[in-house]
């Protein structure tokens, strides 16, 4: 029992094990294409599906193996993605447009009237089973924020207020919200759009007006003052075409006439409905209390203050 | 045929390698977020790891006990494990690439679990001849699959829970394996280790 004689027992079985292995690598190889693992890379691997593959890896394979696939098909990617895509299949390059989620309700805790207390699973999916939801609304925002944990890339929050606010500069337009939403009230906007309809609720102007104190009664004023014919009145509700919108209309003048403030103008990170304010709002966790608050005013009041002194004493 | 069926029901419920001896907690709380993954994970352990009781019986009966190196078990079992699953993978991706798809990273870290190398050794320590190798491995396998699925399903309605934010994620993961591995004590002693 020398230690040779046990290594090289071990080593043979090692060996008989290594030869197997090395024989079917050889033998029952899968050729695949190098390019499908340089595609895979190059994508943002949210696995979101707006491409209409299932997940970043069917994305690669398709596009690599498939001539008829188009490049630009990575939602997320935008146009950086799709040169490189395009550069590594031998494609034509496309641009993509690029898209922001937008939630199409303003009806908070205090605009929308609620019926029952709901205390059932909370998710807007199970929500919306009861009864149509716990609020009057039958086609508002339900506020259990169903859409704000499917979003894959974190850019989504729900306020305290009780609605989902949207960070436009993480929000990559995959539309995994839109499909996940259960009302159906969560568009896909371009950008450069300049007002939007925070309102999705088809009831007459008399209901909606019973129901919250934010909503669309359709009531065709934005409509008639715009000067482009942009806004059309259709099923109790104004809806914006986008594409006049954007291309003719230089300083928009609709939502100034608008009786409840349902139109107004496109500000991205705030919540719907407070668009007039500079600072976004708070989330529910990161609420401070009022002494955190004064605490931090004075730190930076202090910081400022010693700024000053510093710049006042070298000059 | 008695000692078939308490051997299978010991490595499956009573001694449960994940609940009762906490074995292969990588995985358990790795796949068991979705029920779907959990299912196909606990098919995959379960073949693997009877398939490798197979192989190591096979090397411990035929080539460590009559050489007298019963103690480089361990070194030895590793290596037939790892190279074992590594080419289960060839196979499979050859033979069965929807399979392979659904498995993904899955399969090689099966390979890395620790109830893969308990499973044989256990097995060789009670000195088991092949068959009960054979049932003890698919008791176990099973077993694993069986707490892994339960987990997947409570994991699954827990996602609509209102749960308190630092315990979100793997902490309320971890008490609730500790109250299932608390239910599963009630087994206790019922058949010996």
């Amino acid at each position: 029992m020398t230690p040779i004689y046990i290594v090289a027992v071990v080593a043979a079985v090692g060996l008989v094990f290594g030869l197997l292995l090395s024989v079917a690598s050889k033998y029952l190889a899968v050729e695949t294409d190098p390019r499908v693992e340089e595609v895979a890379d190059v994508l943002p691997k949210g696995q979101c599906g707006a491409c209409g593959y299932a997940g970043c890896q069917g994305y690669a394979e398709a596009v690599v193996k498939n001539p008829d696939v188009p490049p630009n098909l990575c939602v997320p990617g935008k146009d950086a993605v799709a040169a490189a895509v395009a550069g590594l299949t031998g494609k034509a390059v496309a641009r993509t447009e690029p898209r922001v989620a937008s939630v199409r309700c303003a009806g908070t805790c205090d605009k929308a009237v609620h019926v029952y207390e709901y205390k059932g699973i909370q998710g807007c999916v199970s929500a919306n089973m009861l009864h149509g939801g716990d609020k009057a609304c039958k086609y508002g925002c339900l506020g259990f924020g169903t859409c704000v944990k499917s979003c894959p890339f974190g850019a989504m929050k729900l306020s305290p207020e009780g609605l989902p606010i949207v960070n436009a500069e993480k929000c990559t337009g995959c539309g995994k919200c839109q499909v996940v939403c259960p009302r159906g009230i969560i568009a896909m906007i371009t950008p450069e759009a300049k007002v939007r309809v925070n309102c999705s609720s088809r009831d007459k102007g008399g209901d909606t007006r019973k129901f919250c104190s934010a909503g669309c009664v359709g009531c065709g004023a934005c409509a008639r003052n715009c000067p482009h014919g942009a806004i059309r009145i259709e099923n109790n509700l104004a809806w914006v075409d986008a594409s006049i919108c954007v291309a003719a209309c230089e300083s928009p003048t609709c939502y100034a006439k608008c009786p409840t403030s349902a139109i107004k103008p496109v500000v991205f990170g705030v919540l719907p409905g407070t668009e007039d304010s500079e600072a976004p709002l708070p989330t529910r966790f990161d609420l401070k209390s009022v002494e955190q608050q004064e605490r931090d005013e004075a730190a930076s009041a202090d910081r400022a203050a010693r700024a000053a002194g510093r710049r006042g004493a070298g000059s | 045929m008695n000692e078939y069926v308490l051997v299978f029901l010991g490595a499956a419920v009573v001694n449960n390698y994940v609940l009762t001896r906490f074995l292969g907690l990588c995985i358990f709380f790795g796949v068991s977020k979705s029920l779907s993954a959990s299912a196909s994970m606990g098919v995959a352990v379960v073949s693997v790891m009877t398939i490798t009781s197979v192989i190591a019986w096979a090397v411990d009966a035929w080539i460590l006990v009559p050489l007298g190196l019963e103690f480089m078990r361990t070194i030895v079992y590793v290596v037939l494990i790892a190279c074992f699953v590594q080419l289960l993978e060839i196979v499979v991706k050859r033979a069965m690439p929807t399979l392979y798809g659904a498995w993904g990273i899955y399969l090689l870290l099966v390979a890395t679990n620790c109830i893969m190398l308990g499973v044989p050794l256990l097995n060789a320590e009670a000195r088991y001849g092949f068959a009960k190798s054979v049932v003890n491995a698919l008791g176990s396998g099973a077993g694993f699959a069986f707490a892994l699925v339960l987990m997947a399903g409570i994991r699954e309605k827990m996602q609509y829970a209102d749960v308190p934010r630092s315990l979100q994620g793997l902490g309320i993961t971890f008490i609730v394996t500790g109250l299932l591995a608390l239910a599963f004590q009630g087994f206790s002693g019922m058949i010996p280790l």
